[in-house]
């Protein structure tokens, strides 16, 4: 086996410094966590490897043949974008961010609030969505797609808005807390956001997968990995874009159906609680 | 209200002054690509078919036009190579020597210097035959955001391999400045190389 493979194609300190704190802030996190709030071990496993999916799409040799063929770009995005974001959501860090909430919300004073309402804007579900699906056809777009895979700056901005946004998106969806008891999103709603985000990346796998000429000639421009058919290439890529990010969601409706099944209450009926209180 | 009203004089103002600079840069007019920015200085340090091991400080001054092509290219690399001839040949005469075409070869094994030498004087007698190992030749198109690969070989030892297709355009002080993809028309890159030779001229 040819260990170089494991190396970063284009070595970026700044990636690999975020990976580890990640890592390392789970660790303490998990070692620091009384008994029954720590995750079982299906849940590490789960996160750890949603991490280290990500983590080899961006630097290991896989980024060299990202760079350079279409289909394993839109391979990488599914990752980044689709795969690694749901496993990290779904292993539910919940304790773990709360942990790190109550280290470091009193050393921030002011600066929580700034970050917070960022935050709630951002998880905001319409504008979750259309960042979610936009972010796809923004970094798609011909003319921005041939910019971000020549400019290795925006590159990096393109994978990394890609992840940050994969991670809102897919933990707005999996949200471990009960819409009955917290201002958690409610389960049609997550539903309806999978449905809404699903269209549109059909439309453009489609659109991709049908297109006679070449709509993404950069990799034609900066040579391919290997001598591959461009028409090959970006017809797989295309599938890659259609059909894989369509079924996320399709797994994703089936999970939180499951959960708002097992969630089910009946409605707080408010004339009984009126007559109670007088 | 009163943050309204500023916020929109801000907006204003800002239109205004995008118009006048869009007034302004006029006369720039390209029909490639700009990368202005989006790609390093020119550097390398290349084998030339003369067995000389040359630097991007040889060409100082130059409009030089970098690119990656093997000499058993059966379509690409001709086609770019007497595309170019013509675009050149085709500027005003005493501009034509501001230009340097600059072929590096990505097929070390079989491109020799003395080979190569010969295939690009064959077209245009001012392009300058590079190669170098092939780490060098990796390190070089990581660079400028490119790269190659080989077929394997059929049974008598013959392979393809793929390459970019564009030529990446430097100014005189070695600026990546234009992308000139290979189905540019032959008049619109001489438009482009006139105006960058005399920019580097003044």
């Amino acid at each position: 086996m040819n260990w170089n493979l494991l190396l970063p194609y284009d070595f970026s300190p700044l990636t690999i410094l975020a990976y580890l704190l990640v890592a390392s802030g789970y660790i303490v996190a998990l070692r620091a966590l009384p008994g029954e709030e720590k995750p079982g071990p299906v849940r590490i496993f789960a996160f750890f490897l949603g991490l280290l999916l990500c983590y080899a799409v961006m630097q290991t040799r896989f980024d060299y043949y990202a760079q350079y063929m279409f289909f394993i770009h839109r391979g990488q995005h599914l990752i980044l974008h689709h795969l690694g974001p749901v496993l990290i959501a779904l292993s539910n860090p919940l304790p773990i961010l709360r942990f790190w909430h109550r280290q470091l919300a009193p050393a921030m004073g002011a600066w929580v609030l700034p970050i917070r309402w960022g935050y709630n804007a951002l998880q905001q579900p319409f504008i979750a969505a259309f960042l979610f699906a936009g972010l796809v056809y923004f970094w798609l777009w011909p003319p921005i797609h041939f910019d971000a895979m020549l400019s290795r700056d925006l590159y990096w901005v393109m994978n990394w808005s890609m992840l940050l946004d994969g991670l809102l998106f897919w933990w707005l969806i999996f949200d471990p807390r009960s819409p009955h008891d917290t201002p958690s999103l409610g389960y049609g709603k997550r539903i309806l956001l999978l449905v809404l985000v699903a269209v549109p990346q059909m439309v453009l796998g489609a659109w991709i997968v049908f297109n006679r000429g070449m709509v993404y000639d950069v990799y034609e421009v900066c040579g391919r990995a290997w001598p591959m058919s461009p028409i090959d290439d970006q017809l797989i890529g295309g599938i890659l874009t259609w059909i894989p990010p369509a079924m996320m969601s399709v797994v994703g409706i089936l999970i939180l159906i499951g959960r708002a099944m097992r969630d089910d209450r009946p409605r707080p009926r408010r004339h009984v609680a009126e007559e109670v209180t007088p | 209200m009163k943050f309204i009203t500023l916020f929109a004089r801000s907006l204003v103002i800002a239109g205004l002054a995008l118009v006048l600079t869009g007034c302004l840069d006029e006369e720039q007019q390209w029909n490639a690509k700009e990368i202005d920015g989006m790609l390093p200085d020119l550097e390398f340090t290349l084998t030339r078919s003369d067995g000389e091991t040359v630097t991007a400080e040889e060409y100082q001054g130059q409009v030089r036009l970098m690119f990656f092509g093997f000499t058993n290219c059966p379509d690409v690399c001709p086609a770019t190579l007497s595309k170019l001839t013509r675009a050149i040949k085709a500027m005003p005469a005493d501009l034509q020597d501001d230009v340097t075409p600059l072929f590096v070869s990505v097929d070390p094994k079989r491109d020799t210097p003395e080979r190569l030498g010969e295939y690009v004087n064959f077209f245009y007698d001012r392009t300058v035959g590079l190669t170098a190992d092939e780490p060098t030749l990796r390190k070089l198109a990581k660079r400028y955001r490119t790269t190659f690969g080989y077929d394997e070989p059929d049974e008598r030892g013959n392979y393809n391999v793929s390459h970019s297709a564009a030529i990446y355009v430097f100014d005189g002080q070695g600026n990546a400045r234009l992308l000139l993809r290979s189905d540019l028309p032959t008049d619109q890159i001489t438009e482009d190389l006139v105006q960058l030779a005399r920019q580097a001229r003044s």
